[in-house]
């Protein structure tokens, strides 16, 4: 499912955050987003399942588009978006349950009773995030007893069982250690076969080992986008290189 | 297997194919300078355009790899040994390009022809050919025992070279009027005795990757010491 702002300003209050940004993102890719922090990356990235909206004071003017539909028309279900929309965090969130009911957890929400769907999406989903094989013999075990790591595809599991189309990460190994980060993004870049997956990252590498296009943002401005290659072999713009070089500031 | 790898593997792949390229290139100019066979010259000539685009693909691939993977260790070796012997093997194809348009630019009479036997250049040219086999068989089986063999034959090439320029100052003695067609001879003997050295370039980078060793100037050093 592909994705689109249309000139997007956000606010947090008088603060304007996000200045008019334009993007269009292709379904079945990975997109990072890198920047320095308070560039507005993350924040953009939370406008694609309104995650913004929790926030007193925030004010959107423009459009995203998930797929055909304007995700801020008063006709659309928050609910029924994060259904479609998914979301792994910085931090490995799992409930304090069972590896498998944490899995569960979003088909029982969603209205899924069926035992026999529960536990083949249960499995699928663990599949998918390659986690299968190191927790199939202790799916009772407490989620907790998982490693950072292991918690943090767990987390990646719970967002798939519920077959979302997007998937938006936000620093999803940032707190993880070198050889969970390499089974993250390998997972990443083996998502985008059935998942369009937005990825924020402070790992400049990381954005470069998994990503088809990133968008580099500065001071809520999207300063450039464009295919990987060349925003990591040539990119057009002097602060994009700055940046990315080290040299920024 | 991790897509980083995949890319390793996929470069991989595309110098072995330039290298299977350059290896035709060079046993077509081969049989076409023996036989005086001009149409092979001709598609030495109209392939040459397929080794320069290789060349370009693979420096590409290879910058693509460093901006976006960041390699280290001996994935970092292996892209740098990648682009230096990429650019060595395009080298060798235009030395193959250079000997084709010999055939095709000098009189291949019989008589010359009679004169490159005597040379041993058939010798000569097997030789670098079979340096670079051996190369390439040192990358598939990253197998660096072979640059021994490969060192030995580049010596035996240099002695092959000065024994034919013995052979052709003669010749030019004996025979004045073949002074121009014996020109373009030592022009096209130091084309392949050039071949040999960078086979042997070729083997100190695969040396440098699969051992990191640096074997490059060895020999000045070692003359340095001695002094």
């Amino acid at each position: 499912m592909k994705l689109e702002a249309k000139n997007v300003n956000f606010f947090y209050g008088d603060f304007h955050a996000l200045k008019d940004i334009n993007m269009q993102i292709d379904s079945n890719s990975v997109t990072a987003f890198i920047g320095p922090s308070g560039c507005g990356k993350s924040t953009f990235l939370r406008l694609f399942n309104r995650m913004n909206d929790l926030i007193d004071g925030t004010h959107l003017d423009g459009e995203c588009i998930v797929g055909d539909q304007n995700i801020y028309d008063k006709s659309v279900s928050v609910d029924e978006l994060r259904t479609t929309v998914g979301m792994v965090f910085q931090k490995p969130n799992p409930f304090p349950k069972s590896i498998f009911e944490n899995v569960a957890y979003g088909l029982r929400v969603n209205g899924v009773n069926d035992k026999k769907i529960i536990i083949e999406t249960v499995e699928k989903s663990l599949k998918q995030a390659a986690l299968w094989e190191e927790v199939k013999d202790k799916l009772k075990k407490s989620a907790f007893e998982l490693s950072g790591g292991q918690q943090q595809r767990l987390c990646i599991a719970r967002a798939l069982a519920i077959s979302p189309s997007v998937l938006l990460m936000d620093e999803p190994a940032s707190a993880l250690d070198p050889i969970s980060t390499s089974k993250i993004e390998e997972l990443i870049f083996q998502l985008k076969h059935d998942y369009t997956v937005v990825i924020v990252t402070h790992n400049m590498q990381q954005a470069a080992r998994v990503s088809d296009k990133t968008g580099f943002f500065m001071l809520g401005e999207l300063i450039e986008f464009n295919d990987t290659k060349k925003i990591f072999l040539n990119p057009d713009k002097e602060q994009t290189q700055n940046y990315i070089t080290g040299r920024f500031g | 297997m991790k897509h980083t790898e995949t890319e390793l593997l996929e470069l991989k792949k595309a110098i072995s194919d330039m290298w299977r390229l350059v290896q035709s290139q060079l046993e077509k100019a081969k049989s076409s300078l023996l036989t005086g066979d001009e149409e092979l010259a001709r598609v030495v000539m109209s392939r040459e355009k397929r080794v320069n685009a290789f060349e370009l693909k693979i420096d590409s691939d290879c910058e693509n790899y460093i901006a976006l993977y960041s390699p280290v260790a001996i994935d970092l070796r292996f892209v740098l040994s990648v682009l230096k012997i990429n650019k060595t093997l395009e080298r060798i194809g235009d030395f193959a390009d250079g000997i084709a348009r010999f055939v095709l630019e000098t009189d291949g009479h019989d008589q010359h022809l009679e004169l490159l036997k005597e040379l041993d250049i058939e010798n000569m040219f097997g030789c670098v050919i079979e340096m670079l086999e051996k190369d390439k068989l040192a990358l598939e089986e990253e197998n660096t025992a072979l640059a021994g063999i490969v060192f030995t034959i580049d010596n035996k090439v240099d002695g092959c070279y000065a024994d034919a320029i013995q052979i052709l100052a003669k010749h030019i003695t004996a025979h004045p009027g073949d002074v121009l067609y014996s020109l373009n001879v030592v022009t096209l003997l130091r084309k392949i005795e050039r071949i040999g050295d960078h086979c042997n370039n070729i083997m100190e980078e695969l040396v440098f990757y699969l051992d990191a060793k640096v074997l490059k100037h060895q020999k000045t050093v070692i003359d340095k010491e001695e002094k």
